[in-house]
């Protein structure tokens, strides 16, 4: 199980496309993957989830990821919301 | 841990704010409510400042009977750092001693023209629905014959896919993807929709769908109790799966224990009529008609008389 606190810092946070491309990503591995946010945690992999967060620009999430690929799902999901281009 | 902001009780019963308006914004973490008749006598012993008081007409009448030095220290005390907000009912006259200690201490004072007891039970049950126990998870919350049913399982394994064919057989979706769970009542969770997401539904390759605008507003529910849990998972050729139903397992969601049935998803398996005939099974075992069971005593009683 690892877990790491990210901050986001996509320009307009995680709306709609950006959000498809951050579950697509999440898809890629095998570990079961959670985005937490305050109290909420939804499953990463779901794109409902992760859009009913609404995250914002400058919001702290927590990855959290369990399974053979855990550590690669972690840092490429962190770098993905710390991306400031998308 | 939940809490609810005095504001929004005032609000949501439209309460008259008094004085002390500097404390709205104070936090009540429990949902008991206490009325301070024994601390109005000067029982401070076990006064439980971090509830809301209630004050009504036993109380107050019995106060203004004391004598002004005991009235302003009566008030100094149950005006604490803690005390989430006093309120009066019956639109009663609030007493200059209270509003001077209040407005010291920062407490709110409200009033209400409800009788003690109505008002006393309206807040409990709002802030016990607040306060509830709540968590989110990973599944789709369908009604089913009248029965909350919520599926789980990976992603890709056809939750959704189930619950758009189940909405297209006049059942209804309560939450896809995402539910947060309410722990209601002793032994019952409710579950409804982030606010955000309410009535949609994503299929792959469609993309997002309202349901509601789609299928009417038959089609959706704004929430549900959650009665039964059907997991979806791929054929594992070495599982087991329960081939009689002699068994029942029961999975823990916060604090309660609800069914659960696991179903293998193969081609060719329609999933909606499995999920339809699951729930109306479950009616019909809680109505006392449990078939694997029977099944199995008739059995029984064959081997016994040959």
């Amino acid at each position: 199980m690892v877990e790491k606190e990210v901050k986001v810092k996509l320009k307009s946070g995680l709306q709609a496309r950006p959000a498809a491309l951050f579950v697509q990503e999440a898809n890629r591995f095998k570990s079961v993957i959670y985005l937490i946010k305050d109290d909420k945690k939804v499953n990463a992999k779901s794109i409902m989830g992760i859009m009913s967060l609404a995250i914002n620009a400058g919001s702290n999430v927590t990855l959290a990821a369990e399974g053979q690929d855990e550590n690669e799902a972690v840092s490429a999901l962190q770098s993905f919301v710390e991306n400031e281009k998308i | 841990m939940a809490k609810v902001l005095v504001e929004e009780v005032i609000n949501h019963f439209k309460l008259e704010l008094i004085c002390g308006k500097k404390g709205i914004n104070r936090e009540i973490l429990t949902s008991d409510i206490s009325r301070p008749g024994l601390e109005m006598a000067g029982f401070f012993t076990y006064y439980p400042a971090e509830r809301v008081q209630l004050l009504g007409k036993t109380e107050l009448s019995f106060f203004a009977s004391l004598s002004k030095k005991e009235r302003e220290d009566r008030m100094n005390q149950l005006c604490t750092e803690k005390t989430p907000a006093i309120v009066i009912s019956r639109g009663l006259e609030v007493p200059e001693e209270l509003i001077e200690s209040s407005e010291k201490a920062g407490v709110p004072v409200l009033r209400s023209t409800l009788k003690s007891t109505r008002l006393s039970s309206l807040i409990t049950n709002y802030l016990e629905t607040r306060l509830a126990p709540t968590t989110s998870i990973h599944g789709v919350l369908v009604d089913v014959y009248g029965v909350g049913v919520l599926l789980t399982g990976d992603s890709g394994v056809g939750k959704s896919e189930t619950a758009l064919e189940l909405v297209k057989r006049g059942h209804r979706l309560v939450a896809d993807d995402s539910v947060e769970i309410r722990q209601a009542g002793e032994n019952e969770l409710v579950g409804n929709a982030p606010e955000l997401i309410r009535h949609l539904l994503e299929i792959r390759g469609l993309g997002i769908i309202n349901v509601m605008t789609l299928f009417g507003a038959g089609a959706v529910r704004n929430y549900k109790k959650i009665a039964l849990v059907i997991h979806l998972e791929f054929w594992d050729p070495d599982k087991v799966y329960d081939r009689l139903g002699l068994e029942e397992e029961r999975v823990k969601l916060i604090d309660t224990f609800i069914p659960r049935l696991v179903l293998p998803v193969r081609p060719g398996r329609n999933l909606a009529v499995i999920v339809e005939v699951a729930s109306m099974n479950y009616r019909l075992k809680n109505m006392g008609v449990n078939t694997a069971q029977q099944f199995s005593e008739r059995l029984n009683e064959a081997i016994r008389d040959r």
